[in-house]
């Protein structure tokens, strides 16, 4: 209310009010301030004032000016991402011409890149009168301008068909799209029943015409049935790796809990279960042919029907696991494993062919495997009466016997596939079968007898596998013991350590080796006279090398080698120190222990596992001084730079355009020229960044709204 | 004559196009075949595709070692240099169009052994150009003859062991020069060019010019068997019958090493081609590789029970041939393992070996020549069946195969053979580096250029890709140094050092405890890592050891 002046009649008309406030005030009356501005409003003549006294309010004191330092560091800052921002746009500029594999001084403006010759055509227009007329022309014949092979005319032509073609596309279409239309309503309609029963008899009816096309189809077409059957094999596969049945999705465990209290959810439970056991059923079909499988049914094993099988093991799957898998399922408690299972597949495709060759083949190799077996069984009674290294020897002899089982059986079958190929129609004689069965009768009782034996094909032919090994190996070992005996000074060297003993072993075999045919290869004239006599020069040789062996010379290099390369201990003893020194005393081993310094043990040599060599480990301190040293800038590991050198610039390893690309020089500078500094207008931009500097340079109060708020903020605080 | 050997630039069956699963741009042809202006397409628009096996050739980065983690500014050098390379090798295998000639070979009829083909039969088969390549020079009066093609393949050297010593034109059959040293000859050798011929001679080693002008007598070489010249360092190793192996480079005139090589006397020697690298053949069986930068050998191999008697390098440094004193010829890898490849016995040994270009191992036994052959270039011959094989008049004494001609050039006591041996050599030839039609200006400019590109007899080590390698060892030190210098390692990242606050935060206990905060949580970053990289681990682990079979419940 400050600087305001009544005006008397207001003031008068005050006075007339406040009289009579004055008279309650007399008669003792309480006075509140609402009392007191009553006679303001009303009097008119106030107004001005309260007009005043509003605007006042509503007015806020003016706030301190800032600090000189703030205001200057608001300004910096706002000046300073003004700035970066502007010459931000210069990042690309500055990222590529670091990049760039080279510069050229002065840089020249960007050249236009040639534009292909369709695009320049499709760009242009015609502007003389003659042009005008000629495409005139062109335009009203609707002649090609840029691709004059084919008017458009033409090519509709081309693409048009006859109008009954059109007309049988048209009704089949229309067909193909009422017929989708009705099956799509169909579908909704049903999809929309939320009847169980309903949807259970469909599903139940469903199975039951399926089962119903499956005989049928069984009937008409086997193979196809197979193939069906298969496909539930799959089904069952694929129930077997899932878990999506087996109650432990989270519908399942949401039902689990359930369902102690509902009786449906336990029972949704227990279907799901059911369907699981469903599915993971085996197929079980009434086998025709019951006394084929004369092994698996002591087992009691599902008959499944044979025709399954063969094509099993006929088809070739992608996955042999798969096969293995499935063979070993039907006869899995098979009480011999591998000779069953060899046999069975040449059994089972042998007897396709009547003809006699592959037949007797068969008969002559079954009989040397049964020779081989009988073999094999007195050499086990021999080792029975062995008691020392028996072990080893068995298992060899299992091998052995094992990669012969292998050739056989490989035998066979190449033999069986022969036949199926000469002959297409294949049945089955009675007379092949028994014979086969003989044949397995025979086998059967021995083979139980083993002690050791292979369960999968895999690992049979693993272990034929190592067999071959061991018998490639064996006359080598033998060479080797004869050499052994021979040399009598190298029993005496060898044996301080097994780990020598193995290397020089190795040694051996690599200096010994099976001379391969002579066949072919002309002999010298001197060698043709004496060729009897080869031997007794072979033996002369040998003798003449008995005295000098070259093996143990050489891993006595090799050994002082390793030890001159080794690095030193450090031996600090003093003799004397801390007790009795003098002639013939020697430091106690304590004292030599504690004051030894054990060299760390260096990298291993490069040649550990070579036994025939001696690398020499020194660092050729010449080469080192032309490699590299130190790492150039960007790279924190050696490796990346290394990758970076490893391509050869020079011309002999590049052609002549590559050498030049890889030499050129990074930056190239015209002779004559002034290399100015770089302009926007040189880089693209089509403003000047100087300009815009100058503009804050000069006007550093025009600041942002973002700026003017957070000054805002600053004076608040 | 029944057979009539096929010898010739047959096509051979062309090079199937490797289809990776990523194609690369140089394979890849434009989307859609341009449109041009007259509406005709270009049935094979965009570059010609490119094998991808010739490709792969010419590579040189091994990708096969992992980097460590790189930020995006080395990642992208290493992008850089990655595509630089395959532009360059695309560039290279494109380049490969120009080698027109293929190399010959030589195919029994249905089945027949190619070593009974002799001679003759070849000579009557192939052009008459091929045909005059064959010849026998009769010369049985200075004795078993030790020869050297230069590295052009068009001039022969040849000195006798009487003293004999002559230079050819063998293409032309013209003479240069010939003189007789009146001294023992025990070895020839061209030097870079063939203007210039170094005879080991009874006592000292002497240097002849293509007329036959002795230039210099080198007597510190003196009781020299063996020459071997390495062309790209100019040096000419000699060994000694002294047991020195000797250095000279030719093109300052300076013994650069003398290395003792401890083993008696010296008389087998053979250089490595592709590292440079001598080796030499011991009387204890053993084969030890030489370089002039260092005193011991970079590697004794032990190959034999008996003396070697001959060593062989194949022209890639992949594979070595031995034969020794037992008989045995073997083919030893020379790539890191210098382990026998395959191994035979020859009725009488060989005592002479020799590689072609292409791979074929010719060794002469007595007066036998037998040759044998790979499948391809890099891989080793075959010891099964002999190629070739050839009777000479006399005993072998010196062989070679001719560069860039399916010849083999065989010194005998009978005189000098040349015989064809069909694919032996490289059919073509770099111009600019041997050139074997060169005129004599050709052959100055050449020798001036290969001056300038000499390298230093140092650089001789047995890997020569090692030498693009950083020198770990010296970084190391470097480092190791510096941080001793500088008090702290500037690569690494700075303690953490709390900042000073005011009203009484700044106290010693809270300051402590924020530096444990900073570093527990570093602790913390380094731990979730690893945890995340041991799952890894484990993976990888897992395949290493034997997988438990299911059936080994069954064991008992």
């Amino acid at each position: 209310m400050r600087g305001t002046v009544m005006e008397k009649e207001s003031i008068k008309s005050f006075w007339k009010q406040s009289v009579h406030l004055m008279e309650r005030i007399g008669s003792g009356e309480k006075l509140v301030l609402s009392d007191l501005l009553e006679p303001v409003k009303t009097s008119s003549s106030l107004a001005a004032v309260k007009k005043q006294l509003n605007r006042v309010k509503s007015k806020k004191t003016v706030e301190l000016p800032l600090h000189k330092e703030e205001i200057e560091r608001i300004h910096r800052e706002v000046a300073f991402n003004k700035t970066s921002q502007v010459l931000s746009k210069w990042d690309p500029v500055v990222q590529k011409n670091r990049q760039a594999e080279q510069l050229v001084f002065p840089l020249s403006k960007q050249q236009s890149i040639f534009a292909p010759i369709e695009h320049v055509v499709s760009g242009w227009k015609a502007r003389t009168p003659l042009e005008q007329e000629i495409f005139n022309l062109l335009h009203k014949n609707k002649q090609p301008v840029t691709d004059p092979l084919l008017t458009p005319m033409e090519k509709a032509s081309l693409k048009a068909m006859s109008l009954e073609e059109v007309k049988m596309r048209r009704a089949e279409l229309q067909r193909a799209r009422a017929l989708q239309s009705y099956y799509e309503a169909r579908a909704r309609r049903e999809k929309k029943i939320k009847s169980k029963k309903y949807h259970k008899l469909l599903k139940k009816g469903k199975a039951k015409q399926a089962l119903k096309e499956f005989e049928k189809l069984r009937k008409v077409n086997p193979a196809a049935a197979l193939e069906e059957l298969e496909k539930l094999e799959k089904a069952r596969m694929m129930e077997r790796m899932s878990l999506k049945h087996q109650n432990s999705g989270k519908w399942a465990k949401s039902k689990a809990v359930m369902a102690k209290y509902d009786l449906e959810a336990r029972q949704a439970m227990q279907e799901q279960l059911a369907r699981n056991k469903e599915l993971m059923q085996k197929i079980q079909v009434a086998s025709e042919s019951a006394e084929e499988e004369g092994g698996a049914e002591e087992e009691g094993e599902p008959f499944v029907p044979d025709v399954v099988n063969e094509v099993q093991m006929k088809v070739d799957r992608p996955n042999p696991w798969m096969f293995r898998n499935h063979s070993g399922d039907t006869k899995e408690a098979e009480v011999q494993g591998d000779p069953e299972e060899l046999a069975e597949p040449a059994a089972q495709e042998a007897p396709e062919s009547e003809e006699e060759g592959p037949a007797v083949a068969e008969e002559i190799l079954l009989k040397e495997f049964e020779e081989r077996r009988s073999l094999r069984q007195k050499s086990g009674l021999n080792q029975i009466a062995k008691p020392v290294g028996s072990q080893e020897a068995k298992d060899l002899s299992s091998q052995e016997v094992l990669s012969e089982l292998r050739a056989l059986s490989q035998k066979l079958n190449r033999e069986s596939h022969q036949s199926r190929k000469q002959e297409l129609s294949s049945t089955r004689t009675v007379l092949v079968v028994q014979r086969e069965e003989a044949a397995r009768e025979e086998e059967e009782p021995l083979l139980l007898q083993r002690p050791e034996r292979a369960r999968t094909l895999d690992e049979l032919e693993e272990l034929g596998k190592e067999g071959c090994f061991q018998n490639k190996e064996l006359p080598r070992v033998a060479v080797e013991g004869q050499q052994l005996e021979r040399n009598p000074s190298n029993h005496l060297g060898v044996p301080k350590e097994k780990k020598r003993k193995e290397q020089m072993i190795d040694l051996q075999n690599l200096l010994t080796t099976k001379s391969p045919s002579m066949k072919s290869l002309a002999v010298p004239t001197t060698v043709e006279e004496l060729e009897d006599e080869e031997r007794d020069q072979r033996q002369m040789i040998k003798e003449a090398f008995a005295g000098d062996d070259v093996i143990r010379d050489f891993l006595k290099e090799k050994r002082e080698a390793v030890e001159a390369s080794k690095p030193k201990d450090v031996d600090l003893t003093l003799p004397g120190w801390g007790e009795w020194g003098g002639v013939g005393l020697k430091p106690s081993a304590k004292k030599r222990r504690r004051f030894l310094i054990k060299a760390p043990e260096g990298p291993p040599r490069k040649d550990k596992n070579l036994p025939n060599v001696i690398l020499n480990e020194k660092r050729n301190i010449h080469a080192v001084a032309h490699q590299v040293r130190m790492l150039p800038y960007p790279f924190t590991h050696h490796q990346q730079f290394e990758r970076t050198i490893q391509t050869p610039i020079g011309s002999t390893w590049n052609t002549q355009r590559s050498f030049q690309k890889l030499t050129m020089p990074k930056v190239v500078t015209k002779p004559g020229h002034i290399i100015k500094p770089i302009k926007a207008e040189d880089v693209g931009y089509r403003s000047s960044s100087r300009s815009d500097l100058s503009v804050i340079q000069r006007n550093p109060k025009r600041l942002s709204i973002r700026h003017k708020k957070q000054l805002k903020k600053n004076s608040v605080d | 004559m029944e057979t009539v050997p096929k010898l010739g630039n047959n096509v051979p069956p062309k090079k199937d196009k490797l289809q990776g699963k990523k194609k690369k741009p140089w394979e890849r042809r434009s989307p859609g075949p341009q449109r041009s202006l007259s509406g005709a397409q270009d049935p094979f628009a965009g570059p010609a595709p490119v094998p991808v096996a010739v490709v792969q050739k010419f590579c040189r980065i091994d990708k096969s070692k992992k980097l460590p983690r790189s930020e995006t500014k080395i990642r992208s050098r290493l992008e850089a240099a990655e595509a630089q390379e395959e532009e360059i090798s695309v560039k290279a295998a494109r380049s490969e169009l120009l080698l027109a000639e293929e190399p010959g070979f030589l195919e029994g009829e249905n089945g027949e052994d190619t070593a009974k083909i002799c001679q003759a039969d070849i000579v009557e088969a192939v052009d008459i150009a091929s045909a005059a390549k064959h010849f026998d020079l009769n010369l049985r009066q200075f004795g078993p003859y030790r020869l050297n093609y230069s590295r052009t393949g068009r001039h022969l050297a040849f000195g006798g062991r009487r003293g004999h010593v002559a230079a050819l034109d063998w293409v032309t059959k013209k003479l240069m020069c010939e003189i007789n040293v009146m001294e023992a000859v025990r070895d020839i050798r061209f030097l870079h060019s063939e203007a210039l011929l170094a005879v080991a001679q009874n006592r000292w080693l002497h240097i002849y010019d293509n007329q036959g002008i002795e230039l210099h007598c080198i007597r510190r070489c003196d009781r020299i068997t063996r020459l071997e010249f390495l062309p790209f360092h100019f040096l000419l190793a000699t060994a000694s019958e002294t047991g020195f192996l000797t250095y000279l480079d030719v093109s300052v005139g300076k013994i650069v090493a003398a290395l003792n090589a401890r083993a008696g006397r010296l008389n087998i020697m053979t250089q490595n081609p592709y590292n440079a690298v001598i080796h030499l053949g011991h009387s204890n069986g053993t084969v030890s590789l030489w370089s002039p930068a260092m005193k011991e050998p970079l590697a004794k191999i032990l190959c034999h029970r008996g003396a070697v008697r001959a060593v062989a390098v194949d022209s890639t440094g992949t594979h070595m041939a031995t034969s020794g004193l037992d008989h045995q010829l073997k083919i030893f890898d020379l790539r890191g393992t210098f382990q026998p490849l395959s191994a035979r016995t020859l009725p009488q040994g060989a005592g002479h070996l020799a590689f072609s270009q292409r791979g074929l191992l010719a060794a002469g036994t007595g007066d036998v020549v037998n040759i044998w052959a790979g499948q391809g270039k890099a891989s080793p011959p075959s010891l099964e069946q002999p190629y070739l094989t050839h009777r000479l008049s006399g005993h072998v004494h010196g062989l070679q195969f001719c560069p860039f001609e399916d010849v083999l050039g065989v010194g005998h006591s009978g005189g000098i053979t040349s015989m064809l041996a069909p694919g032996a050599a490289e059919p073509n030839f770099d111009g600019l580096e041997s050139n074997p039609y060169r005129s004599r200006k050709q052959r100055q400019e050449w020798e001036v250029k290969a001056l300038l590109e000499k390298v230093p007899a140092e650089l001789i080590c047995l890997d020569p890709r090692a030498l693009a390698e950083v020198d770990v060892i010296s970084l190391e030190q470097e480092k190791k140094e510096r941080l001793e210098r500088l008090g702290y390692d500037p690569g690494t990242k700075p303690p953490f050092q709390p900042k000073p606050k005011q009203k009484g935060r700044s106290s010693t206990a809270s300051l402590v405890k924020r530096k444990r905060k900073v570093m527990d949580e570093e602790h913390r970053d380094k731990v979730r890592q690893s945890l995340e990289q041991q799952p890894q681990k484990q993976e990888k682990a897992k395949p290493m050891g034997a997988r438990p079979s299911a059936l080994d419940r069954f064991v008992r």
